[in-house]
């Protein structure tokens, strides 16, 4: 017979097997919600914590703890039931969107050689040996028959992507307490309470996405998922249907709003949107944070890189018109400094340096491969963001431009170096350039210009529209071979 | 030109695509180019060709090839 109170005991053990917790932290305790709800589906069907919490046990009592998993998702329940469901079991979930292709899948598979597969039903997995262990909703999980002996560093929570559906095989790697300080850092300065709301308008591998859905889930708040885009008469169906109070969007975000004249919309339901993933252009900033105070609706500008879990500061709504432009403050607990080339702190306002992030949500650091996935933090709280700065007077941070050569292309980075890799693997001299959204190939013949935008789109998973083709007809170089950069604008 | 061709060739050079593709019902998310940011470039060439501008519940309406036609024919383009 057990006695009751080793009863008691084992019973506080599964609960703590259950918890989200980490060497010094707790969170996502969701069983305080049963009641609300969770989960809004397309259809508007409306599941709980309770039935969220339920499906997550049982998706994650398949898999072993700390292993590996790709998840494949979409925005949809049986995806976050999922994430839930392998960070309770503290097995390592990586996000992968539903939209890449098999090869990609597959050279990333060869390069993590995850246990699990977590992905929807309808997408096969060819050349990997793997049998079907459950299936749940529209997924199935898989087990593969790597068997590679890797060991999971203990902090090590999740792994995401820097630069969505490219692929790429650099992933971020996540701690505990980097998800759980930044979806606290977020709920706090947004004031998110269990009344919100929000819908997705990106894919919840997307960094950005998913710190919007951790930090309403950590305030009880009900999440309406869905894979349309704000293009799609489904998006502003589900959206009105349910009463949606927020939602997020990158730059490109605001350019469909303006084409959609938000400022005509009746959205009486919506309380604060945001806006993040590259920087707004002064103009569209200016025109949506008086759009936004016209409709009583709170506009933040935030900044954020898949490297600090993601948010690093916020404008505050209140000052959204009159520090347009402005990235804002660091978020609660974090910090901001500029450093000058020599590595020096700059103490005076208005001048340029590289932003520097201090906070306990910055990343652990890259992995390459399983290999890396035993690493420990590698930058103990502080990243070097890569972006040049100014703070005002009033401790306003202002960003100015960039040290390394990138674009934000609709939210996702590219590197212009490893375009330019692609296309002259390819056979074909080229130097890039551009602004966001807008990414210049400059090339000395114009003969298979239609193929090249086609392979490049292949590529990096961007929309075609996205680029644009210019001859020159020469590369500019200097006498040492150095590309010109200047020359070309 | 005639409009038909006016408006198949805003998807052609739009989406990098043969006539064929036209044919096969094309329609939003068929086809990789034919994303969100594939549809604002669509509606911003159509605009331009036949110098309209469309309503939100017009824009978010163009699911397909085909009911587009419907759409700009709202406009006063005869097909």
């Amino acid at each position: 017979m057990i006695s009751p109170l080793i009863k008691r005991g084992l019973r506080l053990l599964g609960n703590t097997e259950l918890s989200f917790s980490s060497k010094n932290s707790t969170f996502f305790d969701l069983e305080k919600y049963s009641h609300n709800t969770a989960i809004i589906t397309e259809s508007s069907k409306r599941l709980s914590y309770k039935v969220l919490l339920d499906a997550s046990r049982h998706i994650g009592k398949h898999i072993k703890k700390r292993c590996l998993v790709f998840l494949v998702c979409n925005n949809c329940f049986a995806s976050v039931a999922g994430y839930l469901g392998f960070m309770q079991t503290k097995a390592v979930p990586v996000l992968i969107n539903h939209t890449i292709n098999n090869t990609f899948l597959y050279n990333l598979l060869e390069a993590y050689k995850p246990e699990y597969i977590f992905l929807p039903t309808e997408i096969p997995v060819s050349n990997i040996n793997c049998k079907m262990v459950s299936s749940f909703d529209s997924h199935k999980l898989l087990k593969t028959d790597y068997n590679i002996d890797y060991t999971l560093h203990e902090d090590l929570a999740l792994l995401l992507s820097t630069s969505g559906s490219t692929g790429s095989q650099k992933f971020v790697r996540q701690s505990y307490n980097n998800i759980n300080s930044n979806a606290e850092a977020i709920a706090q300065y947004l004031e998110i309470s269990s009344a919100d709301s929000p819908i997705t308008t990106m894919p919840m591998s997307y960094t950005y996405t998913l710190s919007i859905i951790n930090s309403h889930l950590l305030k009880g708040a009900s999440i309406i998922l869905t894979d349309a885009t704000l293009m799609e008469k489904r998006f502003w169906e589900t959206l009105r249907d349910n009463n949606a109070t927020t939602f997020g969007g990158v730059p490109y975000t605001f350019e469909m709003l303006k084409k959609l004249r938000f400022e005509r919309m009746n959205l009486p339901d919506l309380k604060y949107i945001t806006q993040a993933g590259g920087k707004l252009s002064i103009e569209l900033s200016a025109e949506f944070a008086d759009i936004c105070h016209d409709k009583g609706i709170k506009f933040f500008v935030m900044y954020g890189q898949t490297e600090a879990s993601p948010r690093m500061s916020y404008l505050p709504w209140k000052y959204a018109r009159t520090k347009v432009g402005s990235i804002g403050i660091a978020i609660p607990g974090g910090k901001f400094w500029l450093e000058d080339e020599n590595g020096n702190v700059i103490k005076e306002n208005d001048t340029m340096g590289e932003l520097v992030y201090q906070g306990e949500n910055v990343t652990m650091g890259y992995a390459g491969s399983c290999f890396d996935l035993q690493k420990g933090d590698e930058n103990k709280g502080i990243l070097y963001t890569g972006d040049l700065a100014e703070r005002n007077a009033d401790g306003f941070y202002f960003i100015t431009g960039r040290k390394k050569r990138f674009l934000k292309m609709y939210g996702n980075r590219v590197n212009l170096d490893e375009i330019e890799d692609l296309i002259r693997t390819a056979g074909y001299d080229c130097v890039c350039t551009g602004t966001d959204d807008n990414l210049k190939i400059y090339l000395t013949e114009l003969d298979d210009k239609d193929q090249i935008v086609s392979y490049i789109a292949k590529r990096t998973g961007i929309n075609r529209a996205g680029f644009s083709l210019e001859y020159i007809d020469k590369i500019p170089r200097n006498e040492s071979g150095k590309v010109q950069y200047s020359a070309l604008v | 030109m005639t409009n038909k061709q006016k408006y198949n060739n805003v998807f052609i050079e739009s989406f990098s695509i043969s006539k064929n593709a036209l044919e096969k019902d094309l329609s939003y998310n068929s086809i990789p180019e034919w994303d969100s940011i594939g549809h604002m470039s669509l509606i911003a060439v159509l605009e331009e060709v036949f110098d309209i501008m469309m309503e939100m519940d017009d824009i978010i309406d163009f699911s397909s090839y085909k009911k587009g036609f419907e759409i700009i024919g709202k406009y006063g383009v005869k097909f």
